[in-house]
């Protein structure tokens, strides 16, 4: 299976219709990795005409607005505003909800107009167009609770998409004491992925495991890749790796199709 | 008839004068401190605004999402806004030296206002009631944080036993009334007017009671009752109660975008592109003459008017605190206490500047710092799980974004993890140490 560029498909005259934003996590981090390569097997599978930026692609720059660094978050966001002009981008997806928000609503003012949609809802879609199917079987009648990203929820809207294809995998959903619009933040947010949290009784991603915990589910939804890592850290503290996976939504699709 | 007569309209027109006076002295003084802050344009969308404040200052649609408080607060709120109609009569009678002057013109509507006015007044004895067990029996834990203790603590106790006392006058007013039209039918000034479905529980206690003591009772309920009603008002300004009014203008200058979109620094965007456009000339005119901002907010007047505003609104009811994850997980941060110590400093910058002829007088004291630390600051996750849980839109985050920036852009003072994660994205594009080249790797592995 071979992954365009963007670069390449200019080079072939090609213009795909939608650009895969990766983002650091989907491209760096070993757990993320997986997410990653998981949805592009559901994007081929559905044919969807699709490239991503590779070296070409960098931060949005949303850590560092969060921790205050305006200027390097604007620097960032100008440098992929001219690539991704300079490339025509019209429609953008993405399997972060950071990078989704980031892009989705403080680029324009830079000079960067796209469509972007998270991956949950671009999945969404290609079921409801029948591009994409669904084969039933690994997830029928799990009980599976799903965790709100906070910048895909509170800071979107979009609460439905993800909830969508889970109730399509047959699974049993399951909600948290908090979710949707008070759904519980997984900790890694406004940049606390990159530092120890401030002095407190007890990490946020903890509390939010012990929410999803008390749900007794068998399988922990994502659509984040650093609520993923939050929550999978939560599991392991508790001890339950081994019995209770955290996956991302793209994953369970994937894994229910055999991909 | 002598002036003498006159006495009571009187007093009651110069109770009535200096209440307003005194009232619109602090709401130029709120203005004028909110002022102080940056202009921001939240004047477009005008149609989605004055339905953000339909649905949520006047439907109260928020309050209702924690059901108990919701449906208690919409009593009181609905009590408010109707015993507010009784308060026009009583003005008009206190200016007039008249007694239930609506009486003849409504005719039987009078007594269905009346009436119902008397089961608003029960039910918000009740709410309020309801509201004091909750802080001081019950113990709700969001009453009791840190910043909760002392004068918020009071404050919060003597906004609800004023409402106990007025809510009591009035009855009690309504109730000797009742006694006097019953008992004294022939009463000189008084005439057969209202109806009383709670006040007439109170005719025990009038039973056998001359018509002067039944006078004197009436009249002493029906001053104190008005007087606690000015009181009350001038006591808004020194209170967190402000919202009864606020709540209106903030929801309808509310931010209406995503929540996830944070503001971008114009004055970083000029410079970014200056920076990355080969061809910009630094030199160029109005460069050196521009005067130098800070980015970022380390004081009140770093803010915005709207985030000000925010501050004034804020009651204190501490739902953001109780749903942000910081807060819940033992940290130091509290969106309340943002907006308190906004309030508080701001009223403090505004106290200064009337005692200095109208400019501030540098106390040595700032909003970052002396009131919120950077502590707080880096407990935040940027969750918006404060902003959506204000019953009036009130926006904590805002404000603690503003002052990282200030932290991390003027005084280079951010967390030194967070220090190495931006010196990554600036080296590599990652907040990792990862090399750009590699970011397509995952490819192979397919």
């Amino acid at each position: 299976m071979k992954v365009a560029t963007l670069a390449e498909c200019l080079a072939e005259g090609r213009s795909p219709e939608i650009l895969f934003w990766v983002g650091c996590a989907g491209s760096f981090d070993e757990r993320a990795k997986k997410i990653t390569k998981a949805f592009v097997k559901l994007l081929h599978n559905a044919g969807v005409d699709f490239a991503v930026l590779g070296a070409e692609e960098s931060c949005t720059g949303d850590p560092a607005k969060r921790s205050g660094n305006e200027f390097l978050f604007q620097m960032q966001a100008m440098t992929n505003i001219e690539v991704m002009n300079a490339y025509e981008v019209k429609k953008i997806v993405t399997t972060c909800p950071h990078c989704f928000n980031t892009l989705k609503n403080e680029y324009p003012e830079l000079g960067g107009n796209y469509q972007v949609v998270h991956h949950t809802q671009l999945l969404r879609d290609l079921l409801n167009e029948g591009k994409l199917t669904i084969a039933d079987g690994s997830f029928k009648g799990k009980r599976i609770t799903f965790h709100d990203p906070c910048y895909l929820g509170r800071a979107n809207g979009v609460y439905e998409a993800p909830r969508e294809l889970i109730r399509k995998l047959d699974a049993e959903l399951v909600e948290m004491k908090s979710c949707k619009s008070r759904g519980l933040c997984c900790g890694a947010g406004g940049a606390q992925m990159f530092k120890e949290p401030e002095p407190g009784n007890k990490d946020i991603n903890i509390e939010r495991t012990e929410q999803a915990l008390e749900t007794q589910p068998d399988l922990i939804a994502a659509g984040c890749p650093f609520c993923n890592t939050m929550l999978s850290d939560g599991v392991k503290n508790k001890e339950k790796e081994d019995v209770l996976p955290v996956m991302d939504i793209a994953e369970m699709i994937a894994t229910a199709k055999d991909l | 008839m002598t002036m003498i007569d006159y006495l009571p309209n009187i007093v009651f027109a110069i109770g009535l004068g200096v209440a307003i006076y005194f009232f619109s002295g602090n709401v130029k003084k709120i203005m004028r401190n909110i002022r102080l802050g940056k202009t921001v344009d939240r004047n477009d969308q005008k149609a989605e605004r004055w339905k953000n404040m339909a649905r949520i200052a006047l439907g109260q649609s928020k309050m209702v999402r924690r059901p108990i408080a919701g449906f208690l607060h919409v009593i009181v709120y609905v009590g408010f806004v109707l015993i507010n109609i009784e308060l026009l009569e009583i003005v008009v009678d206190g200016l007039l030296g008249t007694h239930r002057v609506f009486a003849p013109f409504l005719g039987d509507f009078y007594n269905i206002l009346i009436g119902s006015f008397e089961v608003f007044a029960a039910l918000v004895l009740v709410a309020v009631i309801l509201f004091w067990t909750r802080r001081n029996v019950v113990r709700i834990q969001r009453f009791s944080k840190a910043e909760m203790k002392g004068w918020p603590k009071l404050d919060a106790d003597l906004i609800l036993y004023f409402e106990i006392v007025l809510m009591s006058l009035f009855l009690t007013m309504n109730g000797a009334d009742l006694a006097i039209q019953q008992n004294f039918p022939n009463a000189e000034h008084y005439q057969q007017a209202g109806a009383f479905p709670v006040s007439q529980w109170l005719l025990p206690w009038f039973t056998g009671m001359e018509l002067t003591t039944l006078i004197a009772i009436e009249r002493t309920a029906w001053w104190l009752h008005i007087f606690g009603i000015f009181g009350f008002l001038n006591y808004l300004y020194y209170s967190k109660h402000l919202h009864i009014l606020l709540a209106f203008p903030n929801t309808y200058f509310a931010n209406l975008s995503p929540k996830g979109r944070f503001e971008n620094n114009a004055s970083v965007t000029n410079e970014v592109k200056l920076m990355l456009d080969p061809n910009a000339d630094p030199f160029a005119a109005g460069g050196e003459t521009e005067e130098v901002e800070s980015f970022g907010a380390a004081e009140v007047t770093d803010l915005t008017q709207i985030q000000l505003l925010n501050a004034y609104t804020c009651t204190e009811c501490g739902r953001c605190t109780s749903e942000c994850p910081a807060n819940q997980t033992g940290k130091k941060l509290s969106p309340r206490k943002i907006m308190m110590d906004t309030r508080d400093r701001l009223t403090e910058v505004g106290n200064n500047m009337d005692k200095n002829n109208g400019s501030f007088a540098d106390d040595g004291k700032k909003l970052l710092g002396d009131y919120i630390t950077a502590e707080e600051l880096w407990a935040c996750t940027s969750c918006n799980a404060c902003v959506q849980a204000c019953p009036v839109d009130i926006d904590p985050l805002s404000i603690i974004m503003q002052m990282r920036q200030y932290l991390v852009m003027e005084e280079s003072k951010a967390p030194s993890d967070l220090n190495n994660m931006m010196s990554n994205i600036e080296n590599n594009g990652a907040p990792w140490p990862f090399n750009q080249q590699d970011r397509v790797n995952w490819a192979q592995e397919l």
